[in-house]
């Protein structure tokens, strides 16, 4: 049975209370914490291995100490629930299960970088996960968990729940932060990153839910016991979300370097309907498609999954089957990024945009032999060319899945031998119909 | 980028913040260190008091935000939860991204149309219902996935979605139903 972290108090009822959540042994690592300095604290993060759980991965106590030591400026803590990521539902839980583990590790990360005021930016759609996070901030300000000199010990906190209004880009750091200070979403030019230059012009902070959530434990159980779990450079337990033809889609906590595919077939119960492996999408919707072979043969965790060529990003999982189209998924992601790029780069507003037209066009039947190679052909234009990184996530998933379904691709093409126009052809089916 | 166009709705008479709004306007403002971050939870604000967001309901924001109107407008423009025409008494989002559309969200669409003869970004006569296709929902586990009445409706099938409809044309409150996992 792999190590729980940061699921173990999702199914204890009434844990999103306060009174549930201390009953279940929370907020107990803060006597430690005030006991500890805020150099200490950062530093025990780092020596945990903990890393950004939102798709980067970028190690967490590294990142908090970009923070300048030494600012007039006030700083700002940026919580990520943007969730947005096409395969993640993974943070809502913790909103909605655990929301004092994360106010709780809010604090610590506050008190480690010297923040007095926290924003928890969440997707606008998630109504309950802000009702049952808003409730528990509630909870925590009336218990003097949350304000003025927190439980006498001189630190003052604020903790502000702020919604987004539909927009996918806002999950990039920086385009949360310009939506965050009342603007389109688009993102910003890096240097300066937030922590120098961030929220109102001011260092900051930016981390996600699971990443912050997992402060508590740390904190609790030390950095060593932390870094015991996992592989050598991927430490610790990270929530996959495992969606599609699975049996049992839903989110399942991991320990790095565990078989990708047992991994899977262990905690869904395999393929639906005793189907056979088609593909897996390792790490959200903007990753490289792993061939059947490849999901059976890669370790999971951040080195070995860039070695096979995708990445874990933030732990979405989707599983395509044997009678998932790969031409009809690859529009349907294509779609997305078209549709969800901020449109301040030309290569990723045009890219995106042209090459879901080419892919539309060869699932419905019209595409011509030279558009599988055009597609290809756009694809390097896209990236490291942008602001930020959608573009790169509609390219790499464009590449990846040609290259490795080309012949699918080339069905659509010989009107000899036209595929079914679904995606899958499981459930209802009332009518075949174009999206 | 590719949101929809937004027609600009008018109602042609002044708008300002209901008295709840108001205490929560002047409490949101406490909260960040400018006006302009106040934006979107203003509008979010006026658009629960209204149900869409309005010329005038855009135009106060701006004004109470010492912001000028353009700006607010833009912020409109880019979120797609910031609606500008009348939606639905009850809107249906049904997600159309990737695990909803391995897991049959196309013959959702094909039930709303069938059922209630309205196409996505459509409305029927009555105003009961509106309906269009989003992107992702972040709810891939229980996929498909429609929001609907400020929650989600999860595991979805055709069967669920038309018992769903039904109630909510009837007036009946779907949710004591068994729609959801967890």
């Amino acid at each position: 049975m792999a190590k729980k972290i940061i699921s173990i108090r999702f199914d204890k009822p009434g844990n999103h209370t306060l009174s549930g959540y201390t009953a279940n042994g929370g907020y107990r690592t803060l006597e430690k914490l005030f006991k500890m300095t805020p150099d200490a604290v950062t530093e025990e993060v780092k020596r945990s291995g903990l890393r950004g759980r939102g798709g980067a991965g970028f190690p967490t106590g590294m990142k908090w100490t970009f923070v300048p030591r030494s600012t007039d400026k006030p700083k700002y803590l940026c919580v990520n629930a943007d969730e947005g990521e096409p395969g993640t539902f993974k943070d809502q839980l913790i909103l909605k299960h655990d929301p004092h583990a994360l106010i709780e590790g809010i604090i610590i990360c506050c008190f480690a970088v010297g923040i007095k005021t926290a924003y928890v930016y969440i997707r606008g759609e998630y109504d309950f996960p802000i009702a049952r996070f808003s409730a528990a901030v509630k909870e925590a300000y009336e218990a003097g968990y949350l304000g003025r000199n927190i439980k006498g010990s001189g630190m003052d906190l604020d903790v502000v729940v702020h919604r987004g209004a539909g927009a996918y880009i806002c999950g990039e750091e920086t385009g949360l932060i310009e939506s965050l200070e009342g603007k389109k979403g688009q993102p910003r030019p890096k240097p300066p990153f937030p922590a120098v230059v961030g929220a109102f012009g001011c260092p900051t902070v930016v981390n996600n839910v699971e990443t912050i959530a997992a402060l508590p434990w740390i904190l609790e159980n030390g950095a060593d016991a932390y870094a015991a779990i996992g592989t050598e450079k991927s430490k610790g337990t990270m929530l996959f979300s495992i969606s599609g033809m699975v049996e049992r889609p839903g989110v399942y906590e991991g320990e790095f370097g565990v078989n990708l595919w047992d991994f899977i077939e262990q905690s869904t119960g395999g393929i639906k309907d005793g189907k056979k492996l088609k593909a897996v999408i390792p790490g959200g919707s903007s990753s490289a498609i792993l061939t059947a072979d490849e999901a059976r043969a890669t370790k999971l965790d951040y080195e070995s999954i860039a070695a096979a060529g995708s990445m874990v990003g933030s732990g979405a999982i989707m599983v395509l089957d044997e009678d998932t189209c790969v031409v009809k998924a690859l529009e349907v992601v294509l779609r997305f990024y078209a549709h969800e790029s901020c449109g301040q780069c030309p290569p990723c507003r045009e890219g995106t945009y042209w090459l879901y037209e080419i892919v539309h066009r060869i699932r419905e039947g019209k595409g011509r032999p030279e558009d599988i190679d055009l597609m290809l052909s756009i694809c390097p234009d896209m990236s490291g060319r942008t602001v930020c990184v959608l573009a790169d996530s509609a390219a790499i998933p464009a590449a990846s899945y040609i290259k490795k379904f080309r012949h699918e691709f080339e069905a659509y093409i010989d009107k000899a031998n036209p595929p079914a126009r679904r995606l899958h052809p499981g459930g209802v089916n009332l009518e075949a119909r174009a999206l | 980028m590719s949101h929809a166009h937004h027609a600009v709705h008018s109602t042609g008479r002044p708008f300002a913040f209901n008295p709840a709004n108001e205490t929560a306007f002047q409490n949101l403002l406490t909260k960040y260190p400018t006006k302009r971050a106040v934006v979107l939870p203003a509008l979010w604000l006026a658009q629960e008091q209204e149900g869409h967001l309005t010329v005038e309901s855009m135009e106060y924001v701006a004004k109470r935000l010492e912001q000028p109107p353009v700006t607010v407008f833009a912020v409109v423009e880019f979120y797609t939860m910031f609606k500008t025409e009348p939606v639905g008494k009850h809107h249906m989002q049904i997600c159309r991204t990737l695990s909803c559309t391995m897991r049959g969200c196309e013959d959702l669409q094909s039930v709303v149309e069938r059922k209630l003869g309205i196409g996505p970004g459509e409305m029927t006569a009555d105003g009961k219902f509106s309906f269009e296709m989003v992107e992702c929902l972040g709810a891939c586990g229980t996929a498909p996935v429609m929001r609907m009445d400020n929650r989600y409706w999860e595991n979805l099938s055709v069967e669920k979605l038309e018992r769903l409809i039904d109630a909510a044309a009837e007036g009946r409150d779907p949710a004591g139903e068994d729609f959801n996992r967890g």
